[in-house]
């Protein structure tokens, strides 16, 4: 060789390639992985068992108390007879109250199929909604389905939904027809096309329909317990979530007096507390409304909570409109999609897959609002603990059970909610980043 | 393409913008721009960054308001008229500098959404000129991935099918070779040439200096908001007469 000294050569040509090979296996066995994640150093070891010692506390004192739960009895005081002055749940109050806390205690026991029929077709109508991969032709049913509930839950007269499809529906047609001209003149021209239908039906609709109606009426105020919870937080979260949608465009929209509305209703009904709301739906809206319209309590309270999420919502798709590349409007635009097909084909479907979490953040956050309803006199399912059954004689005093309850139907949807939406963030996952 | 027959256009305006002026607030982006672009001409517009190349295409399909003066495409007047909009947009490809395919959507998807909604036409006939285009473009067998899947030139090309389904009469492009990886900017020229040989009108905004002496009828060059100089592009290249066309050209060129 020639080149003696020590510089290291520049020039380098690879002449044998380098075969790929399999990433090196690590060691693996449950004895390693206690000690790589439970015991890696002192100071975690210590955390370890201090937790583990939590744990055990919580669990001996509690485990015992539920599972020496007593089913059986008729009132707290048998339950502290058998019990013999262990202690242990009395469980028999959810036993033996199971239907007020179902259903409130004025809803015709006789009738309990029709909102148990309600809440499994309700399930078949979600369906295509939440599950994009279902046949789109399910959503038809979907789209009849609020109908069908209400008429099932209220019974009387089916003139009453028929009347509020044909709103619907004719409302649906104007829009269509008036949309290619704008957006703006669908849009609200569709809703006022559809109150014009109601209150025109509405005067049409004989006094006594109800009165021999195939599904006997049953009032607003007979509804309760966790039907009532299920049946706001659906309405609610349903209506809040498209009202939150016209909210955050119109938000974005060139014409002021649109956006100022908005942003006025947005800011207002953020700056207030739920509570008042509702206050102000069981006392004060009875004033707005003219004398003789007896707006529904329901239907007051339904208002109230839609809107004061969908002024939440609104801002979380505020957000997630934020995050989108201009570029994709001026995409939209640039094809010759117009206004309504550029929201919904390609802004829409993006921003709120961003929105996700913070709409399901709120949602969460309605349902469990629900139960507020409590305090302005609704049987709701707390209002149903705190008012008939801790009141009664039999049950004076269960306060765990009960309310354990309450808290375990919550945790069971709203859990059930989080772990749909992380489903659907994946399964919405195109990007490739 | 033999020269007389690449300088040769048919006499049947598609574009003519007359006298036309654009603020951004109180600042004056485009000053009278005078331009009339004939069916089957391929322009290509340069000048330095902030000249306002870009707002004037954006003009031409209505991106961008223009304030004062007149724009007529296909016989169609630009106005605030939301009708004629459409109309124009249908009719008028656009190609953006950073693609924006619709990332939610399918190679496919993205190709066929334009024509159904718009053009209604129906789903299958729409899938075939899209699969038609995008063999045009030399990637049918990547029709059902997400643009998140492709590199930048393949997305670049696939938003040129994309446009091409609606069947444009013209085809704006904004510097749509300028985000590309070098060795990517070779297959979406070629796909741009092979559109100009078929006699597609073009207008469109690049600095790639190769494409524009072999596919160009003329060349536009931008300052401030002014065409300041407009020639065939060999005398454009050969013999430039504006001083500031000069100094851009050296700078452009002159490594
Ligand atoms: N939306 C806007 N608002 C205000 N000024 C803008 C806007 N868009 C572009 N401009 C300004 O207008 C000028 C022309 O921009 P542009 O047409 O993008 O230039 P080019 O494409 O030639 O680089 C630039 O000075 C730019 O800063
Ligand atoms: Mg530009």
């Amino acid at each position: 060789m020639s080149d003696q000294n020590n510089k290291p050569a520049v020039a380098f040509v690879r002449e044998q390639p380098i075969p790929a090979s399999p990433p090196p296996t690590s060691a693996s066995g449950p004895v390693r992985w206690l000690q790589e994640n439970l015991f890696p150093t002192w100071g975690n070891a210590l955390l370890t068992v201090i937790s583990l010692y939590v744990i055990y506390v919580v669990l001996s004192s509690s485990l015992p108390w539920i599972l020496g739960g007593v089913w059986n009895t008729s009132s707290l005081a048998e339950c502290r007879e058998v019990l013999d002055g262990r202690s242990a749940a009395c469980f028999s109050v959810l036993r033996e109250r199971w239907n007020q806390l179902m259903f409130g205690f004025k809803y015709p026991p006789e009738f309990y199929w029709r909102p148990i029929l309600a809440f499994f077709l309700m399930l078949v109508a979600a369906a295509p909604v939440l599950f994009p991969d279902l046949p789109r032709k399910m959503l038809v049913f979907t789209g009849l389905y609020p109908f069908v509930a209400f008429w099932l839950i209220w019974g009387g007269t089916i003139l009453s939904p028929l009347l509020a499809l044909a709103g619907c529906v004719l409302g649906y047609l104007a829009y269509s027809k008036w949309v290619s001209r704008s957006f703006a003149a669908g849009f609200f021209g569709g809703i006022a096309v559809a109150f014009v239908v109601w209150w025109l039906g509405g005067l049409l609709i004989p006094e006594g329909a109800s009165d021999n109606a195939m599904l006997p009426a049953v009032a607003s105020r007979d509804l309760g317990g966790f039907m009532l919870n299920m049946m706001l937080g659906v309405t609610c979260v349903s209506l809040s979530v498209p009202l939150g949608i016209a909210l955050a465009l119109g938000r974005q929209s060139d014409l002021p007096i649109v956006k100022g509305i908005c942003v006025i209703f947005i800011e207002f009904i953020r700056g207030v507390p739920l509570i008042t709301l509702l206050f102000v739906a069981s006392v004060m809206l009875a004033y707005l409304f003219p004398p003789d319209a007896t707006v529904d309590l329901f239907l007051r309270v339904v208002i109230m909570i839609t809107m004061f999420s969908a002024a939440y919502i609104a801002e979380v798709i505020r957000g997630g409109l934020a995050a989108l590349p201009k570029g994709q409007k001026e995409a939209a635009d640039s094809l010759g999609l117009d206004y309504a097909q550029a929201m919904r084909l390609i802004i829409l479907p993006q921003a709120l897959k961003i929105s996700i979490p913070g709409i399901v953040n709120v949602a969460v956050g309605l349902f469990k609002d629900t139960t507020l309803v409590s305090v302005i006199s609704m049987f709701d399912i707390v209002g149903m603990i705190r008012g008939p059954i801790l009141a009664s004689t039999e049950w004076n005093g269960v306060y765990w059970e009960l309310f354990l309850f309450a808290a375990v139907l919550f945790f069971v949807v709203c859990y059930s909610i989080s772990q749909y939406s992380q489903w659907l963030e994946r399964r919405l996952e195109t990007d490739h980043r | 393409m033999a020269e007389s027959a690449r300088l040769q256009v048919s006499d049947e305006v598609a574009i003519s913008i007359t006298n036309m002026n654009k603020w951004y607030g109180t600042f004056h982006v485009l000053r009278d721009i005078d331009l009339t672009v004939y069916r089957g001409e391929r322009i290509v517009i340069c000048g330095p960054s902030g000249s306002g190349k870009s707002t004037l295409i954006r003009c031409i399909n209505a991106l961008e308001e223009h304030q004062k003066g007149k724009i007529v495409v296909d016989g169609t007047e630009l106005s605030s008229d939301l009708k004629n909009i459409d109309k124009i947009r249908s009719e008028v490809g656009m190609c953006f500098q950073h693609f924006n395919l619709f990332p939610h959507l399918t190679i496919l998807e993205n190709c066929t959404l334009a024509p159904i909604w718009v053009r209604k036409i129906p789903q299958k006939e729409a899938q075939e000129t899209a699969m038609h285009f995008l063999e045009k473009v030399k990637i049918p067998d990547q029709a059902d991935k997400y643009p998140g899947q492709l590199s930048g030139g393949q997305q670049q090309r696939v938003a040129i099918a994309r446009s091409l389904c609606m069947k444009p009469r013209v085809m704006l492009f904004d510097e749509p070779t300028s985000a590309l990886d070098p060795e990517m900017i070779k297959e979406v020229l070629d796909t741009m040439i092979e559109l100009a040989e078929e006699g597609m009108t073009m207008l469109c905004v690049t600095h790639e200096m190769g494409f524009a002496r072999q596919v160009a009828n003329r060349v536009i060059f931008m300052d401030a908001g002014q065409i300041v100089e407009q020639n065939e592009p060999e005398e454009f290249f050969n013999n430039p007469q504006s001083e500031r066309t000069q100094l851009f050209l050296s700078q452009i060129l002159g490594h």
